[in-house]
């Protein structure tokens, strides 16, 4: 959390490592990348400073071997974006769930689960949300052949 | 009759299922809602979602950026203008194009008719479900008038793909100036007399106040934004908040109303329209004269590598384009964030206990396009 | 041959013919009426409504009926058969008996009988009957829904029905439909409506038999039945071509009725407002008026909820309508 703008600075949770973005070229404010295991904690601690949930976005890097998930954030009261990235095996993605903090994130993590077959660890009803109930295919994977 | 779940045993009361199918007068859209009833009252409303859904986002990767652009017109048809604006929006952040202002003034003009023809349609419909019949045609009457004006300088009526990575395709000329200022006198008292014959109406009043109570807090943990959020008391608006093109010049207000019930949203909204009108009045006062262009747009655009993300206002609520580029002309990844989808994420929660006529009206009073929460 | 013709014009051949008549009066206005609720709605709405087939549009119910009788009538797998046929046949009888009571002129009444008023209403709770029969045979969820609030709001608003038409015998002193216009004769300041001498509250008695009868008719405001944005077509979801047909030519018969009792004890019937020249023209002039003004309402206002609509019915028209009666009774006695 080095750098930025200071009222910025503190809104922020201090214990989320986060970077300050050029937003004018970015149109984020700050992002921070953390291990998936601490998903569910950084969500804790922005809700609890004020952040609403705007979208969980999956990226498929086929060619790293990995899976990114990418939070993003934003508050009501001034204009403030974060994104709080996590990177998964690609060959078992797997990462807690946020819905019992933020449960918006309920539907999101569905919509990614349909495209990308990351399993939400603790998610209360991983179905499909948008794809037909008995798909079994990701078709926002880089190796999907329709 | 079949009952799916049964109340725990003992209880003496039976719950049936209750599906508001994919075809059915009130969903606006193809959404299907499986109620679980218990009597009249709504046990647990489940909304199932996906019947049009049409992989926007996969689309997104197999097209270069130009090419992608009607698809945005596509996801929300009734706000089309907003959400090519934001596409376009992320691409001109990445690739540091000036649009220049006459482009930036003509589009927040059509952006706001776009607006106001968007909330007609919602005031129609809504007021249908609710059982009065007429209203919807004097909305469409109003409508036509604003079809008219865009389908002069677009070529569409409804899916525009008006504006362009780095400008617009197409500038305005004479007739639209004088028609759209023609159009705004004439609609100030048409949103009078539908607020003295509609909304100082008993009965619908009755229909609204205090019905499908939604607090802020919950809009905060769904995501939900737009209207309803305004609905709830807080004054969260993009254009406000985050301002983007030369929405920070103009002098309008973001109307929030404090009540949260429908009758709130369906305030926000009126409300909205009247200052809709107040900034197409101020663009046309302050449209500049010159290009609506930016110069130098390569042919074939490519992001430097990252993320961009870019959100506008729709008429719904907060939507937001997040591209994903690893150099190429074909984004990587183009993720949308729909409003309807986290506008209704809230029903469920927010309708438990409700009798069903209230729960109609507070789906209404949501405005959702399904296609928006499919893409 | 007089005798023949004596023979014919006796009592149980013109109670006969009176039917036929009624019968023929009832579908001609039940198609027609259709004509004027879309023109109207048109007007209403800034469109001009049928205009294609024939001129004006008026052949348009010929042909909607032709296509309603060339219709399949679908008898859905599962319901209860006989239930469900017997349903669309139940539902036009209260109307077709009570519009033989009524007086069109002095001379023109299908039946004359001293306790026509209890007739009326006697018979008329039969088409909640009807409806009840036909959503709950449906086996459908929606039909059973809407079956079930159509029961609940016609007995709410049966109520006040039945106040305000004991306040009207009590004021006229008589059952009799040809009596009680006969007492309206000499101008309109006659009518019942301004007979303020002995029921000060006359208007609001009209009033709240006019919402009673929007009520029981379930028109909107309060079209629960048929609620169409919640429950699709209610009751009547299951019901094809002419069974279909047929509630729908009956929802206008209702109409029919209740205008025309609402004339009769309230506009002065067959009397005309001048004192002079009464007759058929007078009765029917007021009848589509109020028929006008029915279907005026309903393209006008949003529907009530059904709580809404029960809290009408028994917090407010049960205690003003006794208030009426209990006022009127007074009146009588005291003056």
């Amino acid at each position: 959390m080095a750098g930025g703008d200071p009222a910025m600075n503190a809104k922020l949770p201090p214990s989320i490592p986060f970077q300050p973005v050029d937003y004018a070229a970015k149109g984020c404010h700050f992002e921070a990348v953390i291990a998936p295991d601490k998903v569910v904690e950084a969500a804790a601690l922005l809700d609890g400073a004020g952040f609403v949930l705007d979208t969980i976005t999956g990226v498929d890097w086929m060619a790293e071997g990995q899976m990114e998930v990418i939070y993003d954030f934003f508050r009501l009261e001034e204009a403030l974006r974060v994104a709080v990235r996590a990177r998964i095996p690609r060959d078992n993605p797997e990462i807690a769930t946020i819905s019992g903090v933020y449960p918006g994130a309920n539907w999101h993590e569905r919509e990614t689960h349909d495209f990308f077959g990351i399993r939400f660890a603790g998610h209360p009803d991983l179905t499909p949300f948008l794809l037909p109930e008995d798909a079994t295919y990701h078709p926002l994977r880089k190796d999907f052949v329709a | 009759m079949t009952t799916a779940e049964a109340i725990p045993a003992g209880t003496g009361r039976e719950t049936f299922v209750l599906n508001l199918g994919p075809q059915h007068p009130a969903t606006h859209g193809v959404l299907r809602v499986k109620m679980t009833m218990d009597g009249e009252y709504v046990a647990r409303a489940e909304p199932v979602c996906g019947y049009i859904h049409r992989m926007q986002e996969k689309m997104g990767e197999n097209r270069t950026y130009a090419q992608f652009l009607p698809n945005t017109s596509r996801i929300d048809y009734l706000s089309a203008m907003t959400y090519t604006h934001a596409f376009v929006g992320a691409i001109e952040r990445a690739a540091k194009l000036t649009v220049p202002p006459r482009a930036e003034y003509i589009r927040v003009i059509t952006s706001e008719l776009n607006r106001i023809s968007s909330h007609l349609v919602w005031w129609g419909a809504f007021l249908l479900d609710l059982g009065g019949f007429t209203p919807l045609l004097y909305a469409f009457d109003d409508r036509e008038k604003i079809l008219d004006l865009l389908e002069g300088i677009t070529g569409s009526r409804l899916t525009y793909s008006y504006y362009r990575i780095g400008g617009l395709y197409n500038d305005v000329d004479d007739t639209f100036v004088k028609g759209t200022r023609q159009f705004v006198a004439q609609m100030r008292p048409r949103l009078k007399m539908y607020r003295e014959l509609v909304t100082e109406n008993i009965i619908l009043r009755k229909r609204l106040i205090g019905i499908g109570p939604i607090r802020a807090e919950l809009c905060r943990k769904y995501g939900a934004t737009g209207p309803v959020i305004r609905g709830s008391g807080v004054g969260y608006d993009v254009r406000k908040i985050e301002p983007y093109s030369v929405y920070p010049e103009m002098d309008f207000i973001a109307p929030a109303f404090p009540e949260g019930d429908s009758m709130a949203r369906y305030l926000v909204r009126m409300e909205e329209m009247a200052q809709s009108l107040r900034i197409i009045e101020q663009g046309l006062d302050k449209l500049p004269a010159g290009p609506v262009m930016a110069e130098k747009v390569p042919r074939v655009l490519k992001l430097p590598a990252g993320d961009y993300c870019y959100a506008v206002e729709a008429a719904r609520g907060r939507f937001a384009v997040r591209i994903v580029s690893d150099g190429k002309e074909i984004p990587y990844r183009v993720k949308l964030r729909s409003p309807s989808l986290s506008n209704l994420s809230l029903f469920e929660e927010a309708s438990r206990g409700m009798l069903l006529p209230d729960a109609l009206a507070l789906m209404g009073s949501l405005d959702l396009v399904i296609p928006d929460i499919d893409r | 041959m007089k005798n023949l013709l004596h023979m014919l014009l006796a009592e149980p051949f013109r109670l006969v013919l009176a039917l036929l008549v009624i019968m023929s009066f009832v579908g001609l206005n039940a198609a027609y009426l259709v004509w004027v609720e879309r023109k109207g709605a048109g007007r209403f709405q800034r469109r001009p409504g049928p205009t294609e087939v024939g001129y004006a549009g008026l052949i348009q119910p010929i042909v909607d009926a032709i296509k309603l009788l060339s219709k399949q009538l679908i008898v859905p797998d599962g319901v209860d058969a006989t239930l469900f046929r017997a349903a669309p046949l139940v539902v036009m009888v209260p109307s077709l008996i009570g519009l033989a009571v009524i007086p069109y002129s002095d001379k023109l009444v299908g039946r004359d009988i001293n306790v026509g008023l209890l007739l009326i209403f006697a018979l008329g709770s039969i088409n909640v009957m009807a409806i009840m029969l036909g959503g709950w045979s449906s086996r459908n969820k929606y039909a059973i829904i809407s079956a079930a609030r159509v029961v609940s709001q016609n007995v709410a608003y049966e109520i006040p029905t039945l106040l305000v038409v004991i306040t009207m015998i009590m004021v006229t002193g008589s059952m009799d439909l040809n009596e009680i216009v006969r007492q309206q004769a000499g101008g309109f300041w006659r009518w019942n409506l301004f007979r303020w001498d002995v029921n000060p509250l006359a208007p609001v008695t009209f009033l709240i038999l006019y919402v009673c009868m929007l009520a029981e008719t379930n028109r909107s405001p309060f079209d629960m039945a048929e609620a169409e944005s919640e429950l699709v077509a209610g009751a009547y979801t299951e019901y094809s071509g002419m069974g279909f047909g047929v509630f729908f030519m009956a929802e206008y018969a209702n109409i029919l009725l209740g205008c025309s009792v609402a004339t009769v004890l309230f506009l002065g019937g067959w009397q005309s407002p001048v004192g002079i020249w009464s007759g058929l023209f007078w009765f029917l002039a007021k009848m589509y008026f109020l028929i006008f003004s029915v279907i005026w309402i309903r393209w006008t206002f949003p529907r009530t909820q059904f709580y809404g609509l029960l809290n009408l019915s028994w917090k407010i028209l049960i205690p003003v309508s006794l208030f009426t009666l209990i006022l009127s009774s007074a009146m009588l006695k005291i003056f």
